[in-house]
């Protein structure tokens, strides 16, 4: 078992490299409802995030990206620690058309942490969490196992 | 579609060639904004990847019965294997075209299709010219 060092969200998201940094996904906020951790990050309205140029609606692909990674980031509070993991499988439903010229936001979170597998979900919304317009789940695993 | 990416597209740094067979295959160049953890790509990167290619397949198909509309209902992706420091391709499978509903597979590989980094099967809901 690999014991991670703490995990601090928001300083694992200040400049971001890579894909994330790529799309403009920042840190949001974290914190624990009724023992659930949760991590939320944001997706601003970029044009060259654009999957259909008739309507300006953004693909779909940068939903999944940001959900990934909020899932993953309540994960790695569940676990108190920063694990090496992989996503083994990420289910999308998309309620409806993100709106476009707003911000995305991604709310993720670990439901149930084992030994090495990970079960996550998470919504996403445009500024009205009651009107979510993505629903998640996944999983979720780390070859070295999750701090218990 | 296939000469007419959309942004997130350019994005991705994605080009658009047809096989030998007339489908179309979307190659993904290993660049940093398609990066996740050092060294591997981005989970993201290789959905949206994946979701382009099923997008251009099933709008090539569509295209040839008068063309339409395509809403994504869902995916489901399975991540098989990490993506190193090479070019990535996918090509998209119509393998049910119906009146309102299309299913959608796609993988996405690097050396070998027989060996991919990940697999996903989508539904779309189809408006019809």
């Amino acid at each position: 078992m690999t014991e991670g060092f703490q995990f601090d969200p928001e300083r694992f998201f200040r400049s971001r490299l890579g894909h994330g940094g790529a799309l403009g996904i920042g840190y949001r906020g974290h914190g624990v409802d009724e023992g659930v951790h949760w991590a939320e990050l944001e997706l601003p309205y970029d044009a060259r995030l654009i999957g259909a140029v008739e309507t300006g609606v953004i693909a779909s692909g940068p939903i999944v990206a940001l959900m990934d990674m909020a899932t993953s980031m309540g994960v790695w509070l569940r676990a108190n620690a920063f694990v090496a993991h992989a996503t083994l499988d990420l289910r999308v439903d998309y309620l409806r058309p993100a709106t476009p010229g707003r911000t995305v936001i991604g709310r993720g979170e670990c439901y149930r942490l084992t030994r090495s597998i990970a079960f996550v979900r998470g919504q996403a919304h445009d500024g009205d969490p009651s009107d979510p317009l993505a629903h998640v789940a996944g999983t979720f695993m780390a070859p070295d196992g999750y701090p218990r | 579609m296939i000469d007419r990416l959309p942004p997130y597209a350019q994005l991705l740094g994605l080009t658009a060639e047809r096989d030998g067979n007339g489908a179309p295959l979307l190659v993904m160049p290993f660049a940093t904004d398609v990066l996740g953890r050092p060294g591997f790509l981005h989970g993201g990167a290789i959905s949206g990847l994946m979701e382009m290619a099923a997008i251009v397949a099933l709008h090539d198909a569509l295209d040839s019965e008068g063309g339409g509309e395509i809403k994504p209902i869902n995916v489901t992706v399975d991540f098989m294997r990490g993506g190193r420091d090479k070019p990535t391709r996918s090509r998209g499978i119509v393998t049910r075209l119906g009146t309102r509903v299309a299913n959608v597979e796609t993988t996405a590989w690097q050396d070998d299709p027989d060996k991919p980094i990940a697999a996903a099967r989508m539904n779309y809901l189809i408006v019809r010219r």
